[in-house]
């Protein structure tokens, strides 16, 4: 999608082709592998700048889980040894060629790291740290033990490297250009849609789901990556110093990783870099410390509490968020047309039918046997007390609880059993009451992750389609020209409005609202109103949960309303209101 | 079957010190809702200051025991306001990656301090142990097992029926609603880190005699104190406790009969398998965020 930087657009340019935008980075990355290719270095500069290199590829995987997913990987050495390893005994023991060894000690790490964090990526981040924190520890057993293998504590040497890289210095070249290839790729990755699923994910996983993202393959593949850079680094690695041992791979080395990522700034493959230059050399320029064992790890895990508590965005971070604050308002957001919304119309005349839906939390039935049919093109709301079982109901039909009892048909399509990426695939846009937006992108890139929906018709292809449809919808709020802003700089109301512009980016056939005038002023409110009208004059069909009445009665043309998770009445607005048994509810009885 | 039984006895008092930390866990991420990855290196460093007092000062046992125990009282202060309160109102990623930071800096810095040369700490008693009929009961893991249940009553009198007690657990729950109520919760989550840490070095000094003192012993444990946290499920100081035993007899009876440089693995197989299969462990788990 974007030009120079991975957080905010510039549309300006964007009309010309990706490869002229990005030539500067290639001709850097030439003339950078010419000069390693030329220039004559000692044996003892080729080594750091061989470690250098391959660690720094290493460290792009845990900028794509950390910095990018928000995971944690703590067996990245692991990783790096697979790919160690399987160049080392593939070509030492086993004789084969080299190329066939790195190829195939990635597609092993790749299975390894996606199984691994299949496994555990459905629960919490605790369950992933010690998890990978045991792997390492499993894996560094296995290389010491498993003599049959891996020649235990000896180690592999004889590692041999292929036949048109033989002099370390071609080596060299050839790994310098594959850490700019590799760089490239993990630099562009925010700007394609599994980069933006996977910082929306690192964002709020429950809008991110809601959002049409499926959170734990994201989460997988970001890991699988991850990985898959740590065992080609590790390949490369093992090509380089054609010897490895296990202590070469143990845990230390994988808090190394970590502090090397951290240290230069977790969001960005310059700031892993920067990260990892700096703990190669500085090491080497203070090599007396290295004679009292421990001291070294020692510093760095007390970098590692400085930097999180001091500089939580690393050296890159620092020096790049000024600037994008700078950027962000120079930069003009382009202009948009007018917002079309085409909501589906596969089914009947109702678009959502709800049928004995009951949600029991253990032996409170928050929701209990609700029916509602929301009828195709109309404003719906849904009301009842604080405690009736609103917010829960429309929990269960987002999917983020699933129903105990009951069918929810949306469309023709029966969704009660799907993930909540699934339903919206199958048509359905939700806002939160708490707002829920991606805190640390623009509104643009908020809205785009909304409008890339499965099965969203409205947009045409590529990465242009994308922006201008985000920009329709900005615009369509009233939010257009501050598209590039981050998130932190709108008031409540505003991101409300953002919430929404998400939603309707997606082109759903059925927008669930949940509180929507919820904190809003006065004036808020008004706008708000009229945002809904101008909304529902396109056809689409909403379904409204609010507090303020006369919203409700204003907008809605049909009323269900709950009670101690029951309904206790429903049909046109007016005589819904007027119902002896909503009075009293609300107002109790005599 | 003497073997088994002897076995048994042992897996039990080894998981009683996994159970011991594995509590220590549970009572910081139920206050904080962190898991402290620097919880093993407390076991660590309670077990080098017995080594500092009682052997290279030459104290007495007991003296030099109640001295490391008030020294970690102090070291749960300083890694609170160290690592945890600065980072408490961050999400859960930093303050993790910041115990995991304490956690190198401690077993590196005992390491540049100390060397890696494993140390050894005499046990509690001057008898070794005694037989009874088949099996052979070791002093140490008797007093461990002593220790463990005693503790376990300590918890539950100390967080059922005192004031103190149910202020932890208030806060614990709902940290603004406590604070509304005029619990300092600042001063709750520092009782916490405290006792945690008196725990943890509590464990790390029974097991002393019985394992090496050595700067791995705090990883390792903490390993295995996570894993039986997991069996038992998450957060739940039933489920630390009996996690805790179970892992010990698994992987005692698993060095026995399959592999003993594996030793240290069986945790973690154990561990992935409650992960796929039962992942809110043996006593459940309290999920889901809400929307």
């Amino acid at each position: 999608m974007s030009a120079s930087d991975n957080m905010i657009p510039a549309p300006a340019v964007r009309s010309k082709p990706l490869i002229i935008r990005h030539l500067p980075y290639f001709i850097g990355a030439a003339a950078l592998v010419a000069l390693a290719a030329g220039m004559q270095f000692d044996g003892y500069i080729l080594n750091i700048l061989l470690q250098a290199t391959t660690f720094s590829i290493a460290v792009f995987g845990l900028s794509v889980v950390l910095g990018l997913c928000g995971q944690i990987n703590l067996a990245q050495a692991a990783f790096f040894g697979f790919g160690a390893y399987a160049v080392g005994l593939g070509t030492a023991d086993l004789h084969l060629n080299f190329w066939l060894c790195l190829v195939g000690g990635c597609a092993i790490t790749l299975v390894a790291g996606a199984v691994l964090g299949m496994s555990t990526l459905r629960l919490g981040g605790h369950y992933l740290a010690m998890v990978t924190i045991s792997f390492q520890q499993i894996v560094t057993l296995v290389m010491i033990n498993a003599i049959w293998l891996t020649h235990g504590p000896d180690g592999v040497a004889n590692i041999r490297r292929p036949e048109l890289f033989q002099s370390s210095q071609s080596y060299l070249a050839f790994c310098v250009a594959m850490l700019a290839i590799v760089g490239y790729l993990v630099w562009h990755l925010p700007d394609t849609k599994l980069g933006r699923a996977m910082r929306a994910v690192r964002d709020n996983e429950l809008a991110a789901g809601v959002n049409g993202i499926d959170v734990f393959r994201t989460k997988v593949s970001a890991f699988g990556l991850c990985a898959l850079l740590g065992g080609l680094a590790g390949g490369l690695f093992a090509g380089g110093f054609a010897y490895v041992s296990p202590d070469q791979f143990s845990f230390a080395e994988s808090i190394q990783f970590l502090t090397m990522s951290l240290l230069g700034g977790v969001a960005s493959p310059i700031g892993s870099v920067i990260g990892t230059g700096l703990l190669i050399l500085i090491p080497e320029w203070l090599r007396f410390l290295k004679s009292v064992p421990g001291l070294y790890l020692a510093i760095y895990g007390l970098s590692v509490i400085l930097i999180i508590r001091f500089m939580p965005d690393g050296i890159w971070g620092f020096v790049s968020d000024a600037f994008t604050r700078w950027r962000a308002h120079t930069n003009a957001p382009p202009v948009a047309g007018a917002l079309l919304l085409r909501p589906a119309t596969t089914g009947g005349d109702i678009v959502l039918e709800v049928t004995g839906l009951s949600k029991h939390f253990g032996g409170l039935k928050a929701v209990d046997g609700v029916d509602i049919a929301v009828k195709r093109g109309s404003v719906h709301a849904l009301i009842g007390p604080n405690g009736s079982g609103k917010t829960t109901t429309l929990n269960v039909l987002s999917g983020l609880y699933k129903a105990t009892a009951g069918k929810i048909v949306l469309d023709g399509t029966d969704i009660t059993s799907m993930a909540p990426h699934q339903r919206t695939a199958a048509g359905l846009g939700r806002t939160f009451q708490n707002i829920r937006l991606f805190r640390s992108m623009t509104a643009l890139e908020n809205v785009e992750i909304g409008a890339e929906r499965p099965g969203n018709t409205m947009i045409g292809k590529g990465d242009d389609a994308l922006t201008e449809r985000a920009m329709e919808a900005l615009t369509f709020v009233g939010l257009g020209n501050r598209a590039n802003e981050l998130i932190s700089s709108f008031s409540y109301g505003h991101q409300r409005l953002i919430e929404i512009a998400r939603a309707l980016a997606s082109n759903p056939t059925l927008l669930l609202l949940d509180e929507p005038a919820a904190g809003l002023n006065s004036t808020e409110k008004l706008e708000l109103h009229e945002l809904l009208k101008r909304i529902a004059a396109q056809g689409l069909t909403i379904l409204i949960i609010d507090h303020d009445m006369t919203l409700v009665s204003e907008a809605a043309q049909h009323i269900t309303v709950l009670n101690f998770g029951r309904r206790i009445a429903d049909g046109e607005s007016m005589a819904v209101l007027r119902h002896p048994d909503v009075v009293s509810a609300y107002l109790g009885s005599e | 079957m003497d073997l088994v039984l002897q076995l048994l006895f042992t897996g039990i008092g080894i998981g009683a010190v996994y159970a011991l930390v594995a509590l220590g866990f549970v009572l910081i991420f139920r206050a904080t809702n962190v898991v402290n990855f620097a919880q093993g290196e407390f076991s660590m460093v309670a077990a080098y200051l017995m080594v500092v007092f009682s052997v290279d000062l030459g104290w007495p046992y007991w003296l030099s025991f109640l001295i490391a125990l008030a020294g970690m009282a102090l070291f749960g202060v300083i890694f609170n306001l160290g690592v945890y309160y600065p980072l408490r109102h961050r999400t859960y990623l930093p303050v993790i990656i910041a115990t995991i930071g304490a956690s190198i800096l401690l077993s590196n810095s005992v390491l540049a301090i100390y060397g890696p040369q494993p140390q050894v700490l005499q046990g509690w008693f001057d008898t070794p142990g005694i037989q009874l009929g088949p099996v052979y009961l070791d002093s140490q893991y008797l007093l461990i097992i002593g220790v463990t249940i005693l503790l376990v009553l300590f918890n539950f009198w100390f967080f059922e029926r005192t004031l103190l007690g149910k202020k932890l657990q208030a806060t614990s729950q709902d940290k603004e609603m406590a604070s509304l109520l005029g619990i300092s919760v600042s001063t709750m989550i520092m009782i916490t880190f405290i006792y945690s840490a008196v725990l943890g070095g509590l464990a790390g000094i029974l097991v002393a005699p019985v394992l090496f003192v050595s700067i791995q012993m705090g990883s390792t444990i903490a390993l295995k104190a996570f894993a039986a946290t997991i069996i038992g499920g998450f957060g739940d100081v039933a489920g630390a406790i009996v996690g805790g035993l179970a892992l010990g007899v698994i992987e005692t009876f698993g060095a026995a009969y399959i592999s003993v440089p594996y030793k240290d693995g069986f945790a973690f197989l154990v561990l992935i398998a409650f992960l796929v299969f039962r992942p809110q462990g043996i006593f459940g788990e309290r999920v889901a965020e809400k929307a």
